[in-house]
């Protein structure tokens, strides 16, 4: 059976929020709990709800193709290599926090102590967050997408076909519309 | 693997399950592993990764700057993950 139009309907509507607050966690990892993993995951429930809510071929047909996901999390590991290695060229070590405190990027310096906290300050951290953060989303929703591939979906022809049969005992005539 | 030389040797198995004993038989003869305790770094860790880093968050300043290369070894093996799967259900997948 396919899934009904009032909750392919919610799902949809749903799926903006769930990908602001995964991105809310991801962008604020330096200063509230969370970070790069727990955002990441976040967005991809989001994923899931659309897979749910429209099966893989038309979640290709109208939304992303699974391709895209795989350029995302390739993308973040890069960001992530990358940043890692600046360190290396820029300043004395690879990792090294070579933004913090010096005014630039994410360059704030931070008061030591209990503070309302500053977004724009611990140098790398921040990338490197977001860079595992899109990592986090596009493996887990190619995962899912790959997975969802597999399930057989029925067609329109289908159920339509065989819904006289299944409520024929009913006493009733004709599907649910 | 029953070729001369291969580490899957009852023998080996049986070397491999002596010195493991014998390693953790050591604190018995009075041997310690680290010579800092390993209880020193987590008071370092609260005290300085806010000067040091600058994230107010302590658990991200550990994950992303102190282990750093921890943090890309998992990013790595979900990378590695995604691409078994992959492998596996290509057919699946037009």
């Amino acid at each position: 059976m396919t899934i009904g139009l009032i909750a392919k309907t919610a799902g949809r509507l749903l799926v903006p929020f769930i990908f602001i607050f995964g991105f809310y966690i991801v962008v604020h990892g330096h200063l509230t709990p969370g970070g790069g993993f727990q955002g990441g995951a976040v967005i991809a429930t989001g994923v899931a709800l659309i897979l749910v809510c429209y099966y893989y071929r038309e979640c290709m047909e109208k939304f992303i193709p699974v391709t895209k996901f795989k350029l995302v999390e390739s993308a973040g590991l890069l960001l992530f290599i990358c940043t890692a290695l600046a360190g290396l060229v820029v300043a004395s070590g690879f990792l090294f926090n070579w933004l913090n405190a010096t005014g630039g990027l994410f360059g704030n310096a931070v008061a030591y102590g209990i503070n309302p906290g500053d977004l724009y300050t611990a140098g790398i951290i921040p990338i490197l967050n977001f860079a595992i953060g899109i990592e986090v989303f596009g493996a887990l929703s190619a995962v899912l997408m790959f997975m969802f591939a597999g399930l057989k979906e029925p067609t329109q022809e289908e159920e339509d076909a065989k819904a006289p049969v299944q409520n024929m005992h009913k006493g009733k005539i004709g599907g649910r519309k | 693997m029953k070729e001369a030389g291969s580490i899957f040797q009852p023998r080996f198995a049986i070397v491999l399950i002596v010195l493991v004993t014998l390693i953790f038989l050591l604190p018995a003869f009075g041997l310690t592993f680290g010579a800092p305790a390993a209880t020193m770094t987590d008071q370092y860790y609260i005290d300085n990764s806010q000067t040091e880093t600058g994230a107010n968050n302590v658990v991200t300043a550990v994950v992303f700057d102190f282990r750093g290369f921890d943090t890309l070894g998992e990013a790595t093996v979900l990378f590695i993950a995604v691409l078994g799967v992959a492998m596996i259900f290509r057919r699946l997948h037009k």
